[in-house]
């Protein structure tokens, strides 16, 4: 069996773990950085991702992509509150979200697609071997549509998607595998851009969740926009500007404007720089303005808190153990607030941002057969139902379920020869149906009878990640019969099929730009050291010669800007042909000084 | 019982004669390799796993006895030596009709443990699972508590029309009057649960006799009805207090 590597796909970071024998780790880049900014950049050459394209967004915003977690299973109308705060430009075709950049348009799970095949390949470089299959986080409140763009843009990366799984349950694997906690805990996770709160009981291996609950759409991202929208106040007026209208000062804005939180929490002032082509607007922020300033954002978490407890039928006092994860956690105010309402210090050992990806490594070793004591209950966060007479939702399963869970439903006909009955599926907790999440439509078939004699049984199972499936059977006949439904807002197999032949004509400009990236490097490192090469031997070789060396050089210089790099290749191959000479003359000059550099007594040992 | 959907129950009706001991699994035979299987969860031949017997009930599947009270211990220790078998996450290296199985089982074994769990639920699955016999269990409220929730659901609507209109001596004379009545039916309520408390008891001990046929039947029969009825007028009192506890605070 090939190895199953963990994944948190974050709004904000991602990343990517193993298990081995000594536990989970996640893996590093390169640079030694586990954390890959959720950021997409399309540039000219092709596609960037993580901390290239964080640099690309103060350059290009329309062309770069963040927190595309987002608008995962999402129509536009989900969302067009904050859309201001995005620099693209959003349609929504078939329910699903598209987002356009130049004269292309992608949809989420494409986007996050990228950011997945980036940790595979990261993965593969790091553990010598192809990976084709993956545990990925998500929040625990987000819904099936939500669920599903996440499968897929595991799809379209390549990956087979073994489990979806809840990032807080996760973060509670890589706790309890650590310290061995039994007991009730309570998970707190506040990160980029979303908010959960699951509780759990541990026992004897078991992680059995109790409940959950949160909200998809509160995170470090809302906090960051508290204070960027004082920030472009107050430059207005100090340097009157409209930095609303410029898209690249905005992102400025936004990026300071977090460093400016984060240092916050660790400092009790901090001043805010930010370079405009107006001028330097400069101004001290406090951590008191900053609470001030979120403070009714922080507290919305609460409420989600107190209902969990409530469902899972407990009260504050009975959790054992609180456990923060997530990056904005790190805020004193977080710590502050969970500590209020639980009446007891949280604690956060486990590196809050890879917590979740070590969890995921952890679940993707019990998949593989390897982790054979650890076993995780979760459940369906929302209620899962039927449009009924009235516009009214009838629940078939109610949240905080233990999955898998199922449950059957009997349809049958109102007038005679009738053929086929519309389903139409919901998530959510409120009454009516418009107020909850249209998840699928579909229409079952039945056979032309007098009324009430069909009799047609349909299963809604949600399976261990928190997706449906529905199936139907005719009581009558006990015959199997297809259903073919339609999600609301969520690719079809027919697009995430196309959307998977694409990604491989992105797979050849990824190593396109690779090559030329990889190339380019190499091109600077041979200006470098020839340059210096010419300063030493500026005595030792004609002036000719030398003059030869810097032409070629320059071209080189030239050619390396380009995006061939079989052209810069070729290039740097010239240079090394023509210094040849230079490279001889260097190492015989260096070989005599250090022999004259040495005593007679030391040569002849 | 919201949770368990009706066809299920329809599912694991019929079979008013399966006891505590008796097997769980359907199949005399293992789908796989054809060879015999008593009674375990795992062919013992093919190690692969069998699926659950239609006609099993979730008190034959946890190994316990029908009765109201149990010990919820064992109840959870069962839950999670199940799970341990029949999860999903042990089977994504098997084939695909061994996944299916485990998909159905560990569906099953969650509803189970989730309707036993709940002494509400407990008690309202067993009714039905007996329901055999008690054809004739009445689901409508006695008409003394339908009156009075009729009355007590205007008096409400009045409530929630004034309420927009901002504090008057009208609004807080209903309001104390719908406390008032709140208060009276919380205590008729924990009158019911004290009740159900007893014929629950009462149940587990006929149950714990050695079968005297016709007389045993009938008082079974009756104490089911008795139980049925205290459980449905428990959840029109409930909703009420519910709907009232939110509306005046
Ligand atoms: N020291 C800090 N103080 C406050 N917020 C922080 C700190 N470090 C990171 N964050 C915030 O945490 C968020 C990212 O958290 P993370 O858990 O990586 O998010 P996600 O899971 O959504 O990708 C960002 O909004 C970031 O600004
Ligand atoms: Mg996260």
């Amino acid at each position: 069996m090939s190895r199953i590597v963990g994944i948190d796909l974050g709004t904000t970071n991602s990343l990517v773990a193993f298990m081995d024998q000594a536990g989970p780790h996640v893996i590093p880049g390169p640079d030694g950085q586990t954390k890959v900014p959720s950021i997409v950049g399309l540039t000219d050459n092709g596609l960037i991702v993580g901390d290239p394209a964080k640099a690309h967004l103060i350059r290009d915003p329309s062309r770069t992509i963040y927190s595309v977690k987002r608008f995962m299973g999402r129509g536009l109308d989900d969302v067009k509150d904050e859309l201001q705060y995005f620099p693209y430009h959003l349609h929504e075709k078939n329910g699903v979200i598209r987002i356009e950049i130049g004269d292309k348009t992608y949809s989420p799970p494409q986007v996050s697609a990228m950011i997945l095949k980036e940790l595979k390949r990261r993965a593969e470089e790091y553990l010598k071997e192809d990976i084709s299959k993956a545990v990925i986080t998500v929040p625990a409140y987000f819904n099936d549509s939500q669920r599903q763009a996440t499968k897929d843009a595991g799809l379209i990366a390549g990956l087979e998607v073994l489990r979806i799984i809840n990032e807080p349950t996760a973060a509670s694997l890589a706790y309890g595998l650590q310290n061995k906690t039994q007991g009730l805990i309570a998970i707190y996770d506040l990160g980029g851009g979303t908010f959960d709160i699951s509780i759990l009981k541990l026992k004897d291996g078991i992680f059995e969740v109790l409940a959950t609950n949160g909200d998809t759409h509160l995170g470090g991202d809302d906090l960051d926009q508290r204070l960027v929208d004082v920030l472009v106040d107050d430059i207005s007026q100090t340097q009157g500007v409209k930095v609303g209208e410029y898209p690249e000062w905005m992102q400025t804005v936004r990026l300071e404007a977090e460093r400016v939180k984060v240092r916050l929490s660790d400092e009790i002032q901090t001043m805010a720089v930010i370079e405009l082509p107006t001028g330097t607007y400069e101004k001290m922020w406090t951590r008191e303005n900053m609470e001030t300033l979120v403070m009714d954002l922080v507290e919305r978490t609460l409420a989600p808190c107190r209902y969990a407890l409530k469902d899972a039928g407990l009260t504050v006092s009975q959790i054992d153990e609180v456990i923060l994860v997530g990056g904005s956690t790190r805020m004193p105010l977080v710590w502050r607030k969970v500590e209020e309402l639980f009446g007891k210090k949280p604690h956060s050992e486990l590196n809050p941002d890879e917590v979740v990806a070590l969890g995921a490594a952890v679940q993707a070793d019990i998949l593989g057969g390897h982790t054979k004591d650890l076993l995780l209950l979760d459940v369906t966060p929302l209620s899962l139902g039927i449009e009924t007479m009235g516009g009214v939702m009838s629940a078939l399963i109610r949240r905080n379920t233990t999955i898998p869970t199922s449950a059957k439903e009997m349809f049958t006909t109102y007038v005679d020869g009738q053929t086929s009955v519309d389903i139409h599926i919901l998530q959510g907790e409120r009454e009516l149906v418009k107020d909850n999440r249209s998840l699928a439509r579909f229409q079952l078939k039945l056979p032309p009878l007098p009324a009430g004699v069909p009799r047609v049984e349909v299963n809604f199972l949600i399976d261990a990640n928190g997706i449906l499936h529905v199936t139907a059977r005719d009581i009558r006949t006990g015959e199997a019969q297809s259903v073919q439904v339609k999600p609301s807002h969520g690719l079809t197999d027919d697009e995430v099929e196309v959307m998977i032949r694409d990604s491989f004509q992105f797979a050849a400009e990824d190593i396109k730009v690779r090559q030329v990236i990889e190339a380019r490097n190499e091109a600077n490192a041979i200006i470098v050291a020839t340059e210096k090469a010419l300063v030493r031997g500026t005595n030792l070789i004609h002036g000719k010669e030398a003059e030869g060396i810097r032409r070629i050089l320059q071209q080189l210089g030239e050619v390396k800007e380009g995006d061939d790099h079989r052209l810069i290749r070729a290039k740097i191959a010239e240079v090394e042909k023509t210094t040849h000479h230079l490279a001889e003359v260097l190492m015989d000059a260096t070989l005599k000084e250090a022999l004259e550099n040495k005593k007679l007594s030391d040569v002849i040992k | 019982m919201p949770e368990a959907s009706e066809a299920e129950i329809m599912d694991h009706q019929h079979q008013g004669t399966t006891t505590a001991r008796e097997l769980p699994m359907a199949r005399s035979m293992c789908w796989h390799c054809q060879s015999e299987v008593t009674g375990e969860y795992l062919c013992g031949q093919c190690v692969k796993v069998q699926p659950l017997s239609k006609d099993l009930d979730y008190f034959a599947c946890f190994q316990l006895p029908r009765l109201l009270n149990i010990d919820e211990q064992q109840l959870e220790q069962t839950f999670y030596e199940l799970s341990r078998t029949f999860h999903p996450d042990f089977y994504s290296t098997k084939d695909e009709s061994e996944k299916a199985i485990s998909l159905g089982n560990s569906a099953f074994l969650n509803a189970g443990y989730r309707t036993l769990k709940d002494p509400i639920q407990r008690a309202e699955y067993l009714i039905r699972l007996e329901a055999g016999a008690v054809k004739d269990i009445r689901s409508n409220p006695p008409a003394d508590l339908f009156e009075e929730i009729l009355e007590l659901q205007e008096t409400l609507e009045t409530f929630r029309q004034l309420a927009p209109n901002g504090p008057s001596s009208d609004l807080e004379a209903l309001r104390i009057k719908l406390q008032d009545e709140r208060e009276h039916l919380e205590k008729r309520q924990a009158e019911m649960e004290a009740s159900l408390q007893n014929k629950f008891k009462e149940w587990d001990q006929l149950q714990g006799c050695a079968p005297l046929p016709s007389q045993a039947r009938e008082e079974k029969n009756t104490l089911l009805r008795d139980m049925q009825e205290i459980l449905s007028n428990r959840t029109y009192v409930r909703n009420m207090v519910n709907d009232l506890l939110e509306t005046t605070g």
